[in-house]
């Protein structure tokens, strides 16, 4: 008898990713310029939302202050940029182990929360990050400050460029990150968060160490979140305390893409996140009414199908695109010997 | 003196902030649930508030008499209607459906009423002064919600171990099921507290728009005070919230008095410091 994670549905799941990752990252040569800034927003919000749902969805950690890290890492990004000139891609990749480290700390006191009010202690450390962040003169202080050109055009020479070393960025940070996650889920410490996501009680009592792991998890998403935040501000090419730490942007939208989706599956955010954008395309208009409404199909979604769209569909088809569940299948040859 | 001056100021802020903490620890103790909207509900109270005074010309304080039975209405309503489908051993859909309907109310005031500040006059009373010593001076209306703010939390503390609500709502608390077993309706009764958490919270939206200018978008700052307010003080003590709510405001106006850049900062640190140094809080009554 042998374990096997991939199913018929799995196998063409990862067939059709292959694709789709050949066809994402040609589009600097077949897409325009809105394309490609469109994708990769959307690359940084599947990111974001999969790190929370491996937060809130596996490890039970409901956080609405991940925004706290998203702004770290803009700020680190224009602090190694403008004060240290440091090259803004590396900057990136240096923001992820800073916001790992901050994380260690910021983890150590509010583990001390349970529960709900765990999710109200992550919002209080966002605003002090906020606060600090407005107090930093050298960085715009409270109302912001623009990466300078020429920081920007050491990426690259020409527009053209630039755009699609951005877009490209995007795309591998994504999938640096989703990689990641999948890898992590599909090990040892993945079956103990799974365990953890089902049942935390018994997942303790079976001997699984239920605060290390939450707290690695707790680390590794401030580490990817903060490189996220980075590129999106080196996208943005401004930063502010209150865009860098917006609740909304960077923790409602991101709740709202992940419950949509389908909390607890690695499938979810990324179904979240084209559901999110087309209703944005289509109704963002509408201001504040387009938000409410978005509130409204949360509500909905979290008491009517909590399992989101895609947990609706492995219910009803039995589906998965990335190979994640364990099964037992009974071989021939092996039969009478396990 | 002047430092006398910012505590005393302190002090008295402080008993707003124990009102909106009383709200949110009133109904975690009874449900277990933490209501991400209670800062927008706080607000809300603030534009009914407003519109009564608007409207019916009343004055604010006495518009209390409008304000407190509407969100107590809107309180029994939500939760009867909403909030108790979500209750249960999962912590999500709770927290998730409140920070729903905080987004929903926050936009629904930007719709209705638009980004503009607001401020509710009182008329005279909002300049009354008394003189307590030589440079020391205390204002009327921050006095009247100090002593609303005790008396409120006195009211509960007597509601909940002197009266038949009370017993319902603490055998809740204790233990849902056996109170279900002894014929208690719970569904009835955490709506019922939820009312009452949205009454305290309706005095306290009231005083604030009195005080100072409101909009749609300070709610979830208001959260995060009572927040601080019932940690600080300690889970389930009402006198320890008060405590809570006293110890923010006088960091607040110390932070305030050294660079006013701190006021929101020193707050929070002062959370965080409690958060590391005694996590149980400075007065603890249950564990949770």
């Amino acid at each position: 008898m042998i374990v096997e994670h991939a199913t018929r549905s799995s196998r063409i799941g990862v067939a059709l990713i292959a694709i789709a990752l050949v066809v994402l990252a040609s589009a600097p040569y077949w897409g325009d310029r809105q394309t490609l800034r469109l994708l990769a927003e959307m690359f940084t919000f599947i990111a974001l939302a999969s790190l929370w749902n491996l937060l809130a969805g596996y490890a039970g950690l409901v956080s609405v202050g991940q925004q706290a890290f998203v702004g770290l890492g803009g700020y680190v990004l224009f602090a190694l940029a403008m004060l240290l000139d440091v090259n803004p891609v590396l900057a990136i990749f240096v923001a992820g182990p800073i916001g790992a480290l901050v994380a260690v700390p910021v983890a150590l006191l509010i583990f001390r929360l349970r529960g709900a009010y765990f999710a109200i202690g992550t919002w209080v450390v966002a605003e002090v990050f906020r606060l600090v962040a407005s107090q930093i003169s050298v960085l715009g202080g409270g109302s912001g400050i623009s990466l300078p050109a020429s920081v920007v055009l050491a990426m690259a020479p020409s527009r053209q460029m630039r755009e699609s070393e951005m877009y490209w960025l995007a795309l591998l940070l994504t999938v640096v990150i989703l990689a990641a996650i999948f890898v992590l889920l599909r090990s040892r410490h993945g079956l103990a968060l799974t365990a953890i996501r089902d049942n935390e009680l018994a997942a303790q009592s079976t001997g699984i160490g239920v605060w290390s792991i939450k707290f690695t998890v707790y680390v590794l998403t401030a580490f990817g979140t903060a490189m996220v935040g980075a590129f999106i501000f080196l996208q943005k090419l401004r930063i502010s305390p209150d865009t860098a730490f917006s609740v909304n942007d960077w923790t409602a939208f991101v709740i709202f893409i992940t419950v949509i989706g389908g909390i607890g599956r690695i499938e979810g955010p990324i179904i979240g996140t084209i559901i999110f954008f087309a209703l944005r395309q289509s109704f963002a208009g509408l201001g504040s009414l387009y938000l409410l409404m978005m509130g409204a199909v949360a509500i909905v979604v979290m008491l009517w199908a909590p399992k989101g769209l895609w947990g609706m569909i492995v219910e009803r088809l039995g589906w998965q695109i990335l190979p994640l569940q364990r099964h037992l299948v009974l071989r021939k040859d092996a039969r009478g010997k396990s | 003196m002047q430092w006398l001056n910012v505590i005393l100021q302190g002090v008295l802020i402080g008993g707003l902030y124990a009102m909106f903490a009383t709200g949110l620890s009133l109904i975690f103790g009874v449900m277990r649930l933490v209501n991400i909207a209670h800062g927008d509900l706080i607000v809300l109270a603030a534009y009914i508030s407003l519109i009564a005074t608007q409207a019916f010309g009343m004055d604010p304080l006495t518009s209390l008499l409008l304000v407190v039975p509407v969100m107590a209405l809107i309180g029994y309503a939500l939760q009867r209607g909403l909030l108790n489908y979500t209750l249960g051993e999962d912590l999500l859909p709770p927290l998730l459906v409140t920070f729903g309907l905080s987004i929903i109310i926050q936009n629904g005031l930007l719709e209705l009423f638009t980004a503009d500040s607001r401020k509710l006059q009182a008329g005279a009373i909002e300049i009354q002064t008394f003189q307590l010593a030589q440079d020391l001076w205390i204002g009327a209306l921050p006095l009247i919600q100090f002593v609303v703010a005790v008396a409120v939390i006195a009211g509960l503390q007597l509601l909940f171990y002197r009266t038949a609500l009370g017993r319902a709502l603490r055998a809740t608390s204790d233990d849902q099921a056996v109170a279900q077993l002894t014929g208690l309706d719970t569904r009835h009764i955490f709506a019922l507290a939820m009312a009452l958490s949205l009454a305290v919270i309706a005095v306290a939206g009231v005083f604030l728009a009195v005080r100072a200018n409101f909009d749609p978008a300070i709610g979830p700052a208001r959260l995060i005070f009572a927040f601080e307010a019932v940690i600080i003080g300690g889970l389930g003590s009402m006198w320890g919230t008060l405590a809570g709510g006293i110890i923010l405001g006088v960091s607040q106006a110390i932070g305030a008095q050294i660079d006013p850049g701190w006021q929101l900062l020193a707050g929070h640190i002062v959370f965080l410091a409690i958060l590391a140094v005694r996590p149980q809080g400075l007065f603890p009554k249950v564990s949770g």
